[in-house]
């Protein structure tokens, strides 16, 4: 497949200091997480009760990730640049099979290996276990990202979370979690994988359940933990098969291995499925995807951190990561449908469907995450590398930008509700800041021209077809529909229309938000029975700091910053790479992908960009928009329509159906959970107390009954008859020896004692007289 | 030889078996105490087979009695149970049903 | 082979100082009761320090198989049974191990003597119990290792029969029967190996040489290792074997349930390794897929035992079964990575069950009850004691990055590739079976979480809660904003968070449990010469 000119020694790849010690990028924020734990509490305000701690780590580690992007754009230009073609180490052919080769014409795309640093770190059996880090333009540009929106949502968070009564635990968790994510990033092998891979679930557990004092969240917590562990099975059993197919836990080794597949493709596909279990966990996928919405629980921050825009990527992020394993696993090449793309697919419909009938905006947003993961697996399945992992940064950004942007609303607006139909409406002008940052990455979301979210999200679709995957493409289209709509329905009950509840002013009872239970009253369309589907509440348990509420106002630069920020980023992040405005512009796929070829990487191909191709989606997004706000209106302004779901039997059911999410929360809490936890675990226990126990008893019962039994009947009866018959005639004997019969064991045993004595002192006397 | 030295230990310990028998109010300690007798016949089994040319005839019925002084205490410990359980207390002194 | 004798003193030192010090406390009148702690404290206190010197001589790098320490001095000549102790990386972990958690267990009973009190006899029994467990990871003869095995029974006989709970009669019966049993099916395996082989001593190593030289037949050694198996199966315990444990556990005094968890289940797994398997490679071999299929439907099943349980310290219990199923796994596969992993596990084990029961103890002291319905909202009333419950099941349910994930992760990886002739389809079911057993460990942990740590205290002892820097120094976290609900009088005060002894008895172990976690090789490169050795014999005989 490649020309391979090899000649290892005359690589001359600029490598750097940043690239050398990126391993140390995981560590601050780890040592910060310690400092802020033992000594947050105890330094008080001077550290900002820990916070500060947090936020610089977060500064530092982002310096030196900017860093890392800057040496390793270099390496990359010293390799392509002129003077390096010919100090290339490996040239590489990429003469295409069936498929439009990559890079237009077959030109050569020179090797840039990663910078792989690793410590043994322990060793078994003859393994060693390394920790270190591998940079390569994937994990370069996730670090990079990561590490910019935890500093940002860590600085969010100074006023979001103020004067909360666990504030220094908070930032401790947030913390922690960017260790956790960036050691997975960087990780060398899979060991470290997993490492940073539960690190985050634990954090994601202590931060959904932040305010554990009520049932709500907590629950949240552990649903979130439990169905992200059930995938982890896959993850476990899939590093087990790899590490026996590749001898190795390291990334390198086991891309090389899966692509060149000594062992077979049937272990590659299973390996696939196994972590393609551990992906769907994490990243939220149908049918796993019902943790996501209800980790909303959390605060806001962590929603905007974890659950949008870092932790659940990473799920996508291990296969691009591996991507030779699902690529040879699942035949990707081939086209058609396997089940990576099948199940993006499947959770780009859902969750768009269900984002459909939300009334709390956090959960429309935790769907959108869903359904924009489901893009970048589907991406990912269909071929498409390259805009899949370009739509992980973009997506960051705008959805970062999002989530922030409603916990502003409900930070200043609309006290810590994020009901939209109560709470919100007409907040534009109240906000100014807040609405024009929600507002463009609303755009950039829907995917419209010129934001971050065009570029990434058609190409994904683009390539899905070109590759061979029509349908998906289909799908992916009916997906922008379905996207559009519902934003635009959420942007009109948030910041248009008529302003309600706490957004008018009015909270009648200043603190039902406080309560233990969210106090939602079922608008007309929905069924009482609802009240189950809580919506979350930011409620800050104490939160003594806050001012109080002199109606909707915009909020303070602690959040606006960061709002703009990202927003910032919504807009332009796109241009990394274009392309519609030719190929110069691929930037990012010049940098990110990796052009190992044929050696850790498979040979993708690339769309080309057409206008004419790319304005059916616009069109579709364009009328999707008209159409989802000019329902809004007429539905939430005008009750045109309204009540339908009430008089009309069909459309009763089919909003039941995804006011409930198609049941699978039933299916899971209550048949699944419940059925291990009750009856299964139940029978289990009694078999144990009475099967298993019941033979030990039951064997101490019959030695006791046999014991009792060779008493009554052989020793009362047998034995004792005899003694009785003869005792008969010797009554007259003994009762005149009555005395010493006293019934005292003790007497018994030393009249035997002694006897035994006289009997051996005669024995002596008789042995020494012979 | 130590043969004297074994038989002696034996004989201690014989006698504070039977003085424990005899002495103990608590059944749990005479138990013990029958232990310790049992014991002490193993010592002797085991002096005297070294005597005897040190084959392992006598090894064997030590390790015999040992099982069956395992066996012994178990029951013993379960019959005090049971006594316990039927008179609240394991004091022997108390116990006259024999009486004949 | 040339083994070590420096210092050879050493490790008799380590197993009869705590008999010196229970002795000296036999001499000394019940009623003064500091003096007793005072004298069990420095008697376990000075045998830490001997196995800390101990680990401070061992010298790494030896070929495999070498004892340091080495002893061999006539003991029982008429029985052929010598006095032969010897210290190689298998033993090492744990007989420190054992020495650290008693001396932490003398600590915490400071100020927590069990009804009925007479804190002789407690610290007493804890120390002879500590004569059993050093003795048992030392002794290389197996008629001294039979012998310190069963000295164990005893003191464990009587702590839960005296200090136990209501129902301790039969818990301790059951537990001292039990494992009386097995013991005896284990001495007749050791009759049976010593008298096939004809070997002129007991022990350890030469029976391994002697059973190569003389070529057992596989049908011999598999009945003998039966012999061994339901002796160290029980004591595990294994799967169907295992319900003396929640009784033993439930009812026995927290020092005891610590003791039980940390260090009595470990002397079943540990006799696989030191025995059955270097001595008996066919029988082990024949008996891998039983083991294995064992240890899976223990994981599964104690994960269910737990999930069903009303108690918080049986629902401990149970996950005892569960991750000792993690364990026999892992030496089920012959594999020195296998059996790398079991070592591991069973220090892990050790150290965070070991502290869950401590917790556990304390939460029954403050709330006179482990009904989990009943208990809610510890976060609140102790934060300190509930993070420390919440670290305790986070390592407990294998988090990468703590003590736990290296015994189980490993233990998992292993049964893929099972020592060369052991059924493939087998171990790798058992594998994914073992792996859902980590979803359902998450379960039972998390969910007990949940209730007793998480939401509102509950209105019964709602009222209890006592001011919480009653010790000063440690600042409760997360209690900005809680009101501190009722007064500073002993009245009801009973709820208050870590006390200092309690402090000075578990910050070794979660100390331990994060060492550990971060840095695994501590451990490994201790055992792995010894674990390598050990499977010597199962190489040698292929496939």
């Amino acid at each position: 497949m490649f020309l391979a000119a090899e000649g290892t020694g005359e690589v001359v790849l600029k490598s750097g200091w940043f690239l050398e010690h990126a391993y140390i990028i995981p560590v601050i924020p780890a040592i910060a997480f310690v400092l802020i734990m033992l000594f947050g509490k105890k330094l008080g305000w001077v550290v900002g009760h820990g916070s500060y701690f947090g936020i610089a780590s977060m500064a530092a580690s982002f310096v030196l990730s900017a860093g890392c992007v800057i040496q390793w754009i270099q390496r990359v230009n010293s390799a392509t640049s002129g003077e390096g073609e010919s100090a290339l180490g490996r040239t590489i052919s990429a003469v295409g099979r069936s498929l439009v080769p990559m890079a237009e014409g077959g030109e050569t795309k020179a090797y840039i290996s990663p910078v792989i640093k690793t410590f043994a770190w322990w060793q078994s059996g003859g393994t060693t276990f390394g920790i270190g880090s591998h940079a390569d333009g994937l994990a370069i540009m996730l670090i990079f990202v990561v590490t910019l929106i935890s500093t940002l949502v860590q600085i969010y968070s100074l006023e979001y979370v103020r004067g909360d009564r666990r504030f220094t635990h908070f930032f401790g968790a947030l913390t922690l979690f960017s260790a956790g994510m960036l050691a997975m990033v960087l990780a060398e092998n899979t060991i470290q994988l997993i490492l940073g891979w539960e690190i985050m679930g634990l954090c994601s557990f202590m931060l959904i359940g932040h305010w554990w004092e009520e049932r709500a969240n907590s629950e949240a917590a552990l649903k979130a933990f439990w169905t992200v562990r059930v995938g982890d099975i896959g993850l476990l059993v899939g590093v087990t098969m790899m590490y026996f197919g590749a001898k190795s836990f390291s990334i390198d080794a086991i891309n090389e291995w899966a692509l060149t597949n000594p062992t077979g493709t049937r272990v590659v596909f299973w390996t696939a499925m196994a972590l393609l279990a551990a992906v769907i966990g994490k990243s939220g996928q149908f049918p796993l995807h019902t943790w996501l919405p209800d980790a909303m629980a959390g605060p806001t921050p962590v929603s905007s951190l974890l659950h949008s825009s870092t932790m659940v990527v990473a799920g996508v992020f291990l296969v691009a990561r591996l991507y030779p394993v699902f690529w040879v696993g699942f035949s990707i090449a081939d086209g058609g449908i396997n089940p990576l793309v099948l199940i993006g697919g499947i959770t780009i419909l859902i969750s768009g469907l269900l984002a459909l009938v939300q009334v709390d905006i956090k959960k429309v947003l935790a769907y959108s995450t869903v359904g924009q993961l489901g893009y970048m697996i589907m991406g990912l399945g269909a071929g498409a590398w390259t805009p899949a992992v370009f739509h992980i940064f973009t997506h960051a950004f705008f959805k970062a930008c999002l989530f922030l942007g409603a916990g502003s609303i409900s930070h200043s607006a609309s006290h810590h509700s994020f009901d939209m139909k109560k709470d919100m409406g007409g907040l534009w002008r109240k906000m100014p800041w807040t609405f024009a940052t929600f507002l463009i990455s609303t755009i950039a979301l829907i995917g419209l021209p010129p934001f971050a979210g065009f570029f990434s999200k058609d190409e994904i679709i683009d390539n899905a077809g070109h590759n061979g995957y029509q349908a998906f493409m289909v799908i992916g289209l009916i997906g922008a529909f379905l996207t559009a709509a519902y934003m635009s329905r959420t942007m009109y009950l948030t910041f248009f229309g008529t302003a309600r509840g706490a957004s008018a002013g009015l909270h009648a009872d200043p603190h039902d938000a406080h309560g233990a239970a969210p106090t939602m009253e079922p608008i007309e369309e929905y069924e009482a029975d609802d009240a189950a589907h809580g919506h979350a509440h930011d409620t800050h348990g104490a939160h003594g700091g806050h001012d109080a509420h002199a109606g909707p106002h915009e909020s303070p630069w602690l959040i606006v910053g960061p709002l703009v920020v990202l927003a910032f980023g919504a807009v332009f992040a796109g241009y990394l790479n274009a392309a519609p405005f030719g190929e110069k512009w691929l930037r990012f796929e010049k940098w990110a992908e990796p052009s190992a070829v044929g050696k850790t990487f498979p040979e993708l191909s690339h769309a080309e960009f057409l206008w004419s191709k790319a304005s059916i989606s616009i069109g579709i997004v364009l009328a999707a928009v008209v159409i989802g706000l000019g329902l809004s209106k007429m539905v939430y302004e005008r009750k045109f329509l309204f009540g339908l779901t009430r008089r009309n039997p069909v459309a009763g059911f089919v909003y039941r159906f995804l006011w409930n999410k198609y049941y699978l929360d039933w299916l899971y809490e209550k048949v699944i959970a419940r059925g291990v936890a009750y009856p299964i675990a139940r029978a289990a226990y009694w078999i144990n107390q009475n099967v298993l126990d019941g033979v030990v008893n039951g064997a101490g019962k019959f030695s006791v009954g046999s014991g009792r039994w060779v008493y009554k009947w052989i020793d009362q009866r047998g034995v004792d008859g005899i003694v009785n018959g003869s005792g008969m005639t010797a009554k007259g004997a003994g009762s005149a020896l009555r005395g010493t019969e006293s019934g005292r064991i003790q007497q018994y045993a030393s009249l035997l004692f002694g006897a035994t004595a006289v009997a051996a002192i005669a024995l002596v006397l008789y042995v020494q007289a012979k | 030889m130590l043969i004297n030295e074994f038989l002696l230990l034996g004989a201690a310990l014989f006698c504070i078996g039977v003085y424990g028998v005899l002495a103990r109010r608590n059944g749990v300690m005479v138990l013990m105490s029958i232990e310790l007798i049992l014991n002490s016949v193993n010592i002797n089994l085991l002096a005297f087979n070294l005597k005897h040319g040190g084959d392992v005839i006598g090894n064997v019925f030590a390790l015999y009695v040992i099982a069956v002084a395992a066996a012994e205490v178990g029951v013993g410990l379960a019959i005090v149970l049971l006594i316990y359980r039927n008179r609240r207390s394991i004091a022997l002194d108390e116990l006259s049903q024999m009486k004949g | 082979m040339t083994h070590l004798t420096d210092q050879n003193w050493l490790l008799t030192a380590g197993i009869f100082i705590p008999l010196a010090g229970a002795v000296v406390m036999m001499f000394i009148p019940g009623v003064e009761e500091q003096l007793h702690k005072t004298i069990a404290l420095v008697a376990s206190v000075l045998t830490l320090g001997v196995g800390v010197w101990t680990t401070a001589a061992y010298k790494y790098g030896q070929e495999p198989g070498t004892l340091q320490f080495y002893v061999n001095t006539s003991w029982i000549p008429v029985i052929k049974s010598r006095y032969i102790l010897g210290m190689d990386g298998v033993g090492l972990p744990l007989y420190l191990l054992s020495m650290a958690i008693v001396v932490l267990v003398i600590i915490y009973s400071w100020n927590h003597i069990p009804a009925p009190g007479n804190p002789k006899a407690f610290l007493a029994l804890i120390l002879l119990l500590e004569v059993g467990m050093n003795g048992t990871f030392v002794a290389q003869d197996l008629i001294l290792f039979f012998v310190f095995f069963e000295i164990v029974l005893l003191p464990m006989y009587f702590m839960i029969g005296v200090w136990g709970g209501e129902n301790r009669q039969y818990a301790s019966l059951k537990f001292f029967l039990f494992t009386l049993f097995g013991s005896a099916f284990m001495l007749l395996g050791f009759l049976g190996l010593f008298f096939k082989t004809g070997a002129t001593t007991f022990g350890i190593q030469e029976l391994a040489s002697a059973v190569q030289t003389i070529g057992i037949s596989k049908s011999t050694q598999t009945l003998i290792f039966a012999g061994m198996f339901l002796g160290f199966a029980i004591k595990v315990p294994m799967f169907p074997f295992h319900t003396w444990l929640p009784d033993a556990h439930t009812q026995a005094p927290t020092q005891g349930s610590v003791l039980l968890a940390a260090i009595l289940l470990k002397l079943g797994t540990f006799g696989f390794i030191r025995i059955g398997i270097p001595i008996l490679p066919l029988g082990a071999k024949a008996w891998a897929p039983v083991i294995a299929i064992l240890a899976v439907i223990g994981i599964i099943y104690g994960a269910l035992g737990c999930l069903a349980q009303t108690d918080m310290k049986r629902l401990i219990a149970f996950s005892s079964v569960a991750h000792m199923g993690y364990v026999m796994l892992g030496i089920s596969t012959l594999t020195s990575f296998g059996l790398n992993a079991a070592m591991f596990g069973m220090v892990a084990h050790g150290l965070i069950t070991g502290m869950l029961f401590f917790v556990a103890g304390s939460v029954k002291e403050r709330y006179h009850t482990l009904e989990i319905k009943r208990l809610s909202g510890m976060l609140k009333q102790m934060p300190h004691l509930g993070w420390i419950m919440g670290f305790c099941a986070m390592a407990s349910l294998g988090l990468p990055g703590l003590a736990g994930f290296w015994g189980e992760f490993p233990a998992i990886l292993s049964a893929y590739q099972p020592a060369e002739g052991l059924s493939l389809a087998l171990f790798r079911t058992c594998m994914v079976i073992a792996a859902v057993g980590t979803v359902l460990a998450a379960g039972y942990l998390l969910w007990l979480y949940q209730r007793t740590a998480f939401g509102e205290p509950s209105a019964e002892f709602a009222g209890a809660t006592a001011g919480h820097d009653a010790h000063g120094g440690h600042d409760a976290h997360g209690d900005h904003g809680v009101a501190v609900v009722g007064d500073h009088d002993d009245h009801g005060s009973d709820i208050h968070d870590v006390e200092l002894p309690e402090w000075l008895a578990w910050t070794p172990l979660l100390i331990g449990i994060v060492v550990l976690g971060v840095w695994p090789h501590v451990m490994f490169k201790v055992l792995d010469p010894a674990v390598g050795f050990a499977l010597q014999g199962v190489k040698a005989i292929g496939g």
